[in-house]
């Protein structure tokens, strides 16, 4: 038979003044953390949303060159209209579009997979 | 029946309906939340619509088929650009500002910035670039009025006032979602049955377009307008720049529910967008043709109401004319509800707030819809030098050198402080109301400096951004100390937002 041991904290209120664990340290850990990955996410969505904008810009002036050589361009006719008007009336908004949807399922794939990464933590 | 009646019918019909739907819309507008975003509820085809319904306005509906039959070929670059505009628009700010959780561009700036000055020079600039856009709305309804009716030149504006304020006082923005889909669908009808009969009849007749044109018509920068090649690409970056700066256009984004919802739903705008585009070029080309005492004229923005009676005389012209002044009268109808909604709810916060109980905020919120719209109503009756569509250019100018660089800065770069952003938005401010006071009240310059005055944005917006950007790194220390959670919440999919920290500073 072993002698019986009390197992007490010999400094009570010491050990009692400690302060409980704030309710706000979670959120602030995570927002430590989160600022790592915010980063990246930033950084990704950024270069689509900058990318997008040059995709537009470099669309529209590029058909504006292509039809200011309107005595190539403008000798062309589709339907019966002359080229730079299908172009710039009906051709480009298609164009628009398009550019429009890759921006959409790019920036979509981009918080999934930003997504993934936090619940993977 | 006069073609007199017809027309007034078709105004009538459309009035009605606008009326409807919005008292149909007070049975379910409770909280204040309804009344601005609708309770942020609103799936993307909806809201699509209504984006599209809102933002097809008086320049869009009339100004374009002006501006083609007078200027031919280089016109066709303002529906280009105000469908680009979406583009621009989706990439750079529609999740982040849906994410930000904010009713207005006031409310965006405060939460990013944390800053009272910039948010009430925001609120000022709300305020002008609304009314600077409502003008144009109340002049094409009394042009409207007066070239089909025969009503006097005060009655159009009136009458969508009138609309407007039963509309928007009943029923807040949730009955304007409703109101503002259906307004799409009208104004594409409006336009699109016109424009297939008169193809037909076109087509029957065996004539050439666009007829006796002189070349110049046809041709690129061949329109006859000063520095032809930088005002075309000024007035598209203005268009490009300044979609992500009109208070009602975004506004109506945050109804929806989440971030990637805006992103989608800016998408099918465009897809809408181009689809009616077609449309008034179409007019223009015919108008060109059968119309040609129009051009330059002050009546060249009541081409498209115009045609139908002119190519075809008798009932069907009579009737075609009728549909498509209804449709006119729901593009000023739509429009003129969006932007009073946004003007009137920056008044009742930031001008008349500090109201803590409900019912006293939807009563002021109602009264300053009343100011919102009667400002411009006054301003309108003066008369305008420039056309419909260049007159809404310069609103779109004035967004994009005050609120484009703000968005884009504040949104994608931690370094913005209240300061940079601050001067930014007074020096562009100052600018671009300088150029287009100057522009409406003078008679027109010659030479470069009326043409920098009447396209301002590509000469200010890089101007603006260069000023926030160093008056950013100048008072570096201000950067506030929340931005990497106010960058987190603006980015990160709401999938997540259980996980993250909200927000101390909420927008309202």
């Amino acid at each position: 038979m072993t002698e019986r041991v009390r197992i007490t904290h010999p400094r009570t209120t010491a050990a009692r003044s400690v302060p409980p664990r704030p309710p706000t340290r979670e959120i602030d850990e995570l927002t430590v953390l989160g600022e790592l990955y915010l980063e990246s996410l930033l950084r990704s969505q950024r270069r689509i949303a900058f990318g997008v904008c040059a995709a537009t810009i470099g669309l529209l002036v590029t058909v504006a060159v292509a039809v200011s050589a309107w005595d190539v361009v403008g000798r062309i006719t589709v339907f019966g209209i002359q080229l730079p008007w299908v172009l710039v009336g009906c051709a480009i908004y298609p164009a628009l579009g398009a550019i429009g949807y890759v921006a959409v399922r790019l920036a979509e794939r981009n918080e999934r997979a930003f997504a993934a990464l936090m619940h993977q933590r | 029946m006069t073609p007199d009646v017809w027309a007034i019918t078709g105004v009538a019909l459309v009035t009605v309906l606008t009326v409807a739907a919005g008292s149909l819309g007070m049975r379910r507008a409770r909280t204040t939340g309804d009344f601005y975003v609708a309770s942020r509820a609103v799936t993307p085809r909806w809201n699509a619509a209504a984006v599209s319904g809102e933002y097809l306005s008086a320049a869009s509906f009339l100004g374009i088929a002006g501006l083609v039959l007078t200027y031919g070929f280089d016109m066709l670059w303002y529906p280009v650009g105000y469908t680009a505009g979406y583009l621009v628009l989706l990439a750079l700010v529609a999740a982040p500002l849906r994410r930000s959780g904010a009713y207005t561009l006031p409310d965006f700036a405060h939460l990013r910035l944390g800053s009272g000055p910039v948010r009430r020079t925001s609120s000022l600039l709300v305020v002008l670039i609304g009314w600077l856009y409502l003008v144009p709305q109340l002049q094409g309804a009394s042009l409207t009025l007066s070239a089909q009716v025969g009503a006097p030149r005060w009655a159009g504006g009136l009458l969508v006032c009138v609309v407007v304020l039963i509309a928007v006082a009943s029923g807040g923005m949730r009955s304007i979602t409703f109101a503002q889909a259906v307004q799409y669908w009208v104004k594409l009808t409006a336009l699109l049955i016109p424009a297939v009969v008169l193809g037909t009849a076109w087509h029957a007749r065996h004539d050439r377009l666009p007829g006796p044109a002189h070349t110049g018509w046809v041709q690129p920068l061949g329109s006859g307008v000063e520095h032809p090649l930088y005002a075309t690409l000024s007035l598209i970056l203005a268009i490009c720049l300044g979609t992500m700066g009109l208070p009602h256009v975004l506004v109506r984004f945050y109804t929806n529910p989440d971030g990637r919802d805006t992103r989608r739903t800016a998408l099918i705008v465009i897809g809408l967008l181009s689809v009616f585009y077609q449309l008034p070029t179409l007019f223009g080309v015919f108008g060109h043709r059968y119309l040609p005492d129009l051009a330059g004229s002050r009546l060249a923005d009541a081409t498209v109401l115009l045609l139908p009676e002119r190519m075809l005389p008798g009932l069907p012209g009579q009737l075609l004319g009728a549909l498509v002044t209804a449709g006119a009268f729901a593009a000023f109808l739509s429009t003129a509800s969006g932007l009073t909604v946004s003007v009137a709810g920056v008044l009742s916060q930031d001008v008349w707030g500090g109201l803590r109980r409900r019912d006293e905020r939807i009563r002021r919120f109602r009264s300053a819809a009343v100011v919102s719209i009667a400002v411009p109503y006054v301003l309108s009756l003066a008369g305008a030098r420039v056309s419909l569509a260049a007159m809404v250019g310069l609103a779109f100018a004035l967004a994009a050198c005050t609120f484009c660089p703000l968005l884009v800065l504040g949104i994608w770069w931690r370094g913005l402080t209240d300061v940079g952003a601050l001067a930014g938005l007074v020096l562009g401010g100052l600018l671009a109301g300088t150029a287009v006071l100057v522009t409406l009240l003078r008679s027109p310059h010659g030479g470069w400096t009326g043409t920098l005055l009447a396209q301002p944005a590509a000469w200010i917006v890089p101007l603006t951004f260069a000023v926030m950007i160093v008056g950013s790194l100048i008072t570096r220390s201000r950067v506030p100390a929340d931005v990497g959670r106010v960058l987190i919440r603006l980015h990160a999919p709401e999938s997540m937002s259980a996980d993250l920290p909200s927000l101390g500073r909420s927008a309202r």
